[in-house]
């Protein structure tokens, strides 16, 4: 039901070179005025691929992510977004790429005076999609999220759970290449977090590239056995492989 | 930009146009503004066509003519306007010239007497319309054949009392017109002011669209349109009523008839028209711009 749903979308730009990489980020360095944040990361989205990043609090977890969606750009080094150097690309081309990237903040933040629904096909409108033949797949994906009968609520009405679902639904609709999540369970109880999880496996499974910021490992190893996906660690500075020993 | 552009901007985008959350009170602040400043750009319209229509007046109607003024012992008026006449005749630059009659002369008394004034009965000068053609006459020269020829003759070439008048009338113009300047640049300056609050207000609204891929003209667009709209509904319902306090003006007497009406004549009510359309395009390159300028630091 999903694959379908999520194929009759349909993608915003094709993806001409098949295999390509999604987002490539080259001996990247990044600082904040008071000092280097992350240095020589190097790290390459293949399509399909699922990846957890980890590390401490303040690691600069969240601005590797916006450096992966052209929120920020490196301050050292070359991060490509669908084969484009950002330091290339105009403010038309970052908002291009960001219909082909979903984005879940920790902090989701929605249009407060639009409901749940109107917010979820937000993407929708502003890539002047017809959003009555949309109407099919968007109700499709309330579902798929449990927010059916939320629909007409107001995203201030909306328990964290349910507007982090409502996020990644949002995030979705557009049929993404990738799917970058920043803590999407930081708020949500356990229960709900797997069941988050569960929903981005079912994406990465439908051929999406997946990385999720957490600095939850239980989260890590519960994903590992429905999934094959490789953990990064930021850690002084710098990407590492995390090993098996979760 | 093209009209049918214009008419989409017009008719807007219901979608695009509900991203933006609606705002009341800022709202009815922009079109309150807009239809005060509209207002003003009325009476400096007024004044600038006023003002301008005294000066082409006085400075065409009156410059072509001039007055010959002959005041004389009762029994040699005749004889001296006759001699002034023939050294009129003979003065280059002078097309035709001709002594008014009697009820010409009571005419022009009537504003300051009344009309049952005995003129007939007073010493009052004989007149002498004269009628310039090309460059006109010298104006020194001729006073001075007057003086020779005809001792009671005083040239009048009306020059003297009227060239301040036009620069007056001039000026005062030119302030109309600086007036209609200060007015737009100070709409454009609310209109920032109000659009830069708007854009404030809303940096969440636009992280969120910039965050699922609008691109900066779709957000932009969003404001514009709302800004536009606003200063055009408002500066309409200014002129509206501005319009109708020109209209009820009271009306110039024909005796003062050289203080013109300040009011609008003919097809210069159709200059009231324009107004709305300027107050929109100030309005929408002032909130364009805003715009562009919030959104340029967000990424």
């Amino acid at each position: 039901m999903i694959v379908a749903q999520l194929c009759l979308v349909g993608h915003v730009g094709t993806n001409e070179t098949g295999a390509q990489t999604l987002i490539e980020l080259d001996n990247v360095a990044y600082s904040y005025g008071g000092g280097e944040l992350l240095s020589d990361i190097s790290l390459k989205l293949q399509p399909g691929s699922f990846h957890f990043l980890t590390g401490p609090s303040g690691s600069g977890k969240t601005t590797l992510l916006k450096l992966c969606y052209g929120a920020l750009f490196p301050t050292g080094g070359q991060v490509s977004l669908f084969g484009q150097d950002v330091h290339a690309m105009e403010r038309d081309d970052i908002a291009m790429a960001r219909r082909r990237i979903g984005v879940v903040h920790q902090d989701c933040q929605f249009l407060d005076h639009m409901n749940v629904s109107d917010n979820i096909a937000l993407p929708l409108v502003v890539s002047g999609r017809d959003l009555l033949s949309q109407s099919a797949n968007l109700s499709e994906l309330m579902t798929w999220v449990g927010l059916k009968s939320r629909a007409n609520a107001l995203p201030p009405e909306l328990s964290g759970g349910e507007r982090q679902r409502a996020a990644l639904a949002r995030a979705v609709i557009m049929s993404p290449d990738a799917i970058l999540a920043d803590e999407p369970t930081g708020n949500v109880d356990w229960e709900m977090s797997q069941r988050l999880l569960r929903l981005l496996i079912e994406l990465n499974r439908m051929g999406k590239t997946i990385m999720v910021a957490t600095h939850d490992l239980a989260l890590i190893r519960a994903a590992k056995t429905h999934v094959q996906a490789r953990v990064l660690r930021i850690s002084n500075q710098r990407l590492q492989l995390a090993g098996a020993d979760l | 930009m093209d009209v049918s552009k214009i008419m989409d901007f017009v008719a807007g985008d219901t979608q695009a146009d509900r991203v933006v959350p609606p705002t009341g009170y800022t709202a009815s602040l922009t079109l309150f503004s807009a239809a005060a400043m509209a207002f003003l750009a009325v009476f400096a319209v007024a004044l600038s066509m006023a003002t301008g229509r005294l000066a082409d007046r006085w400075g065409s109607e009156l410059a072509q003519s001039s007055t010959i003024r002959i005041s004389a012992p009762d029994g040699q008026v005749q004889a001296q306007t006759e001699a002034a006449l023939r050294v009129l005749g003979t003065t280059s630059g002078v097309a035709s010239a001709r002594a008014l009659d009697e009820a010409e002369q009571r005419a022009l008394l009537e504003p300051w007497f009344g009309p049952d004034l005995p003129v007939e009965t007073l010493p009052i000068p004989q007149l002498i319309e004269v009628i310039e053609e090309g460059a006109g006459f010298d104006a020194e020269g001729l006073r001075l054949r007057l003086a020779a020829e005809v001792p009671g003759a005083v040239l009048d070439d009306h020059t003297r009392w009227r060239r301040p008048l036009v620069d007056a009338a001039s000026r005062l113009r030119t302030l109309g017109l600086v007036s209609l300047l200060l007015i737009a640049g100070t709409t454009a300056a609310m209109i920032t002011l109000a659009a830069n609050s708007a854009l404030a207000a809303n940096t969440q609204v636009i992280t969120v669209l910039r965050l699922v891929g609008a691109r900066d003209s779709y957000i932009a667009r969003a404001f514009v349109r709302r800004f536009t709209l606003r200063a055009l509904l408002g500066a309409a319902a200014g002129v509206f009523l501005g319009g109708l306090a020109v209209f009820f003006l009271p009306a110039a007497q024909e005796e003062g008839g050289f203080l013109t009406g300040l009011g609008f004549q003919g097809w210069q009510w159709l200059w009231l028209i324009v107004i709305p359309p300027l107050a929109a395009a100030v309005s929408f390159a002032a909130t364009r711009a805003a715009a562009r300028k919030t959104l340029k630091d967000l990424s």
